[in-house]
């Protein structure tokens, strides 16, 4: 019986136990060297430990990699160090942001502030009393509106961009990427003086969303145009040869295959608006208590509440602030998830 | 019989081609390209030609990269128009009626005259059964039974039998191969008169480019065929009628055509000839 015998999978290009002797030796090196050059040189401090670990890691890898291989490795491992550092640099201040908001606001959280809001709780009370449902609603109500105003004008934008290309694309263009970079508070102070002085319509949650639509409309029709871009033009002249419209072929072929990339413009867009405190204060007025109708009086928004109870800067009110800042961060990553959820499942390019 | 020379053995390829198909004079309608000319901006690319395509044929235009032979085939479905720079003059006649004429139609012109690409584009957003009946949503046509014409369509692309338990899924997963007759499908199902093939096997294996051969030559029978290709053996296999392009560094010309076995056995210009036995190009 001749049995040829299967060899069992590996994986050769691995790194096994031994090979890493050496990188894991260097590692403990590095980290000793820079204990001794912070402990008996004048560079104190911990700033001073990670600058020094850093240029004594890349001075060590590279010293390694030179000794083991030749100059080639040396100059791969110092840009690999540096790739992983920037990388951390990323990471780390991402990292200790959740970290401190969360450690902050947890105390804050309990169900009653879900359900009650300011309107007969003073700020320094216990934080087990009043809440911030107004604020929650708030900023629910004005982040709903602004993108019903700006998704339908950036994604038409885009696609006047993308698949138009008219006359006026360049000028379009040039004036989609200047008003990306209106200062928040420009735009707030525009919907206070054209909506609410000259012609004299009072606080609501409405002027807030209109103020977040402007910072909106570029934020999401230059990512849809970045993406539009990307649908490869055979696509559309299948369409077109098959006897659609430009129309039909937009609607049916280039936006189905660019859904994914539609959502991120949106999603980024959102977030550009949801924590915007500037133009809320000059349009929403704020208010303690809860106000449904978003067409008509002061209301209040996650930051706004924020702000304001930074402001007070009581024991209690602060915690109330950090809570706030904890709840605008769960609804945001709640409806980043919906909405990666929503498109993961149809509609993969 | 030793070593044949290659005129003579494409040759043959055309003329056993031509033996095997029955004599045709099936309804349909031709196409008719008169004194057509095109320019990208001010660069003239083709210059004055004028094919007859019979009705149930396939016609086969060859020549080297660059003559215009794309261009050609755009023109013909109104394709050209699409790139900001291009300019074109003479006439198309479907049915013989210019397509044109102002006031025409357009998407009712591209209806009847589908288009197969170079580089296979189901869409990715689609089915296989949504990719097949695009055409029917683009257009906005009715049809009475869908599961009847996707599986016509997908049995004349010589798809139907790799795909059918499988319609459900996306068009993407499918190789090279399949994609282009998937595409085929999707030509066929708002059923053109004519069909326009810009090199559809130039990016697949020699096996899918068999299969969607034998494709073309069953659909003969029912439509225009008018294929770009590089490759002369395809071109002697599939095609009644072949269209030599060439371009001096100037526009390109239609140096001859003239039925395949013709072209290949027995060319009136001498540069036709130096092209089909491999001597240039």
């Amino acid at each position: 019986m001749s049995t040829t015998t299967i060899p069992r999978p590996s994986k050769p290009w691995g790194i096994n136990f031994k090979q890493a002797i050496p990188d894991m030796v260097a590692a403990f090196a590095t980290l000793l060297i820079t204990y001794a050059i912070v402990a008996y040189t004048p560079l104190k401090g911990k700033l001073a430990f990670v600058i020094v670990l850093l240029i004594v890691a890349i001075v060590t890898s590279a010293l390694i990699s030179g000794i083991r291989r030749d100059r080639k490795a040396a100059l791969n491992s110092i840009s690999t160090v540096m790739v992983y550092v920037a990388g951390m640099f990323v990471i780390f201040p991402l990292g200790s942001i959740l970290f401190e908001i969360i450690k902050r606001g947890i105390g804050g959280l309990s169900l009653g502030i879900f359900t009650t809001d300011m309107a007969v709780t003073a700020s320094d009370a216990p934080l087990n009393e009043g809440g911030l449902i107004h604020a929650i609603v708030g900023t629910l109500y004005i982040v709903v509106i602004a993108s019903l105003i700006s998704v339908p004008i950036g994604i038409l934008t885009a696609l006047y961009l993308t698949e138009i290309k008219g006359k006026a694309a360049g000028t379009v263009r040039f004036f989609v990427q200047a008003m990306s970079g209106i200062p928040s508070i420009v735009a707030g102070l525009f919907i206070y003086a054209v909506w609410m002085i000259a012609l004299g319509i009072q606080y609501s949650a409405f002027a807030g969303a209109m103020a977040l639509a402007i910072l909106m409309v570029p934020t999401v029709a230059r990512t849809s145009e970045e993406v539009l871009k990307l649908i490869p033009n055979d696509l559309r002249e299948a369409g077109l040869a098959m006897g659609g419209t430009q129309w039909r072929t937009v609607a049916m072929i280039v936006i189905p295959a660019a859904q994914s990339g539609l959502i991120t413009a949106v999603i980024l867009g959102v977030a550009r608006v949801a924590g915007e405190t500037a133009p809320l204060l000059l349009t929403m007025g704020g208010a303690d208590a809860l106000n449904l109708n978003p067409f008509e009086g002061n209301s209040s928004a996650i930051p706004f509440y924020v702000w304001k109870n930074f402001l007070l800067g009581t024991e209690t009110s602060i915690d109330r602030a950090w809570a706030g800042v904890l709840v605008l961060m769960i609804i945001v990553l709640f409806f980043f998830s919906l909405t990666r959820f929503l498109s993961g499942r149809k509609g993969r390019v | 019989m030793s070593q044949a020379n290659p005129v003579h053995s494409l040759a043959n390829v055309a003329a056993a081609r031509s033996a095997t198909k029955e004599d045709h004079h099936i309804a349909g309608t031709g196409i008719e390209a008169k004194n057509i000319h095109a320019w990208f901006g001010d660069k003239h690319v083709i210059d004055n030609v004028s094919i007859d395509f019979f009705p149930g044929t396939v016609t086969a235009l060859i020549g080297p990269s660059g003559c215009g032979k794309s261009t050609f085939i755009r023109i013909l479905n109104r394709m050209h128009e699409f790139i900001p720079t291009a300019a074109m003059a003479g006439e198309v006649l479907l049915e013989g009626k210019d397509i044109y004429q102002s006031g025409t139609d357009v998407t009712k012109i591209r209806l009847g005259i589908g288009m197969v690409f170079q580089k296979p584009n189901p869409f990715p957003s689609m089915t296989i059964k949504e990719n097949v009946l695009s055409g029917l949503k683009l257009a906005q046509l009715k049809v009475s039974n869908q599961n009847e014409l996707l599986e016509s369509c997908l049995v004349r692309a010589g798809l139907w039998n790799e795909v059918k338990d499988r319609l459900n899924e996306y068009g993407g997963a499918l190789s090279g191969g399949q994609q282009q007759r998937l595409c085929i499908a999707r030509s066929l199902a708002v059923s053109p008169q004519v069909l326009l093939m810009d090199e559809p096997c130039s990016a697949l294996d020699p096996g899918s480019t068999l299969r969607i051969e034998e494709t073309i030559r069953e659909l003969s029978s029912s439509m225009t065929i008018i294929i770009v290709t590089h490759n002369m053996q395809q071109a002697a296999r599939v095609s009644d009628r072949t269209g030599f392009f060439l371009s001096d560094g100037g526009p390109g010309r239609l140096i001859e055509c003239s039925t395949t076995s013709e072209i290949f056995s027995n060319p009136k210009d001498k540069r036709t000839e130096d092209y089909v036995t491999g001597r240039f190009g």
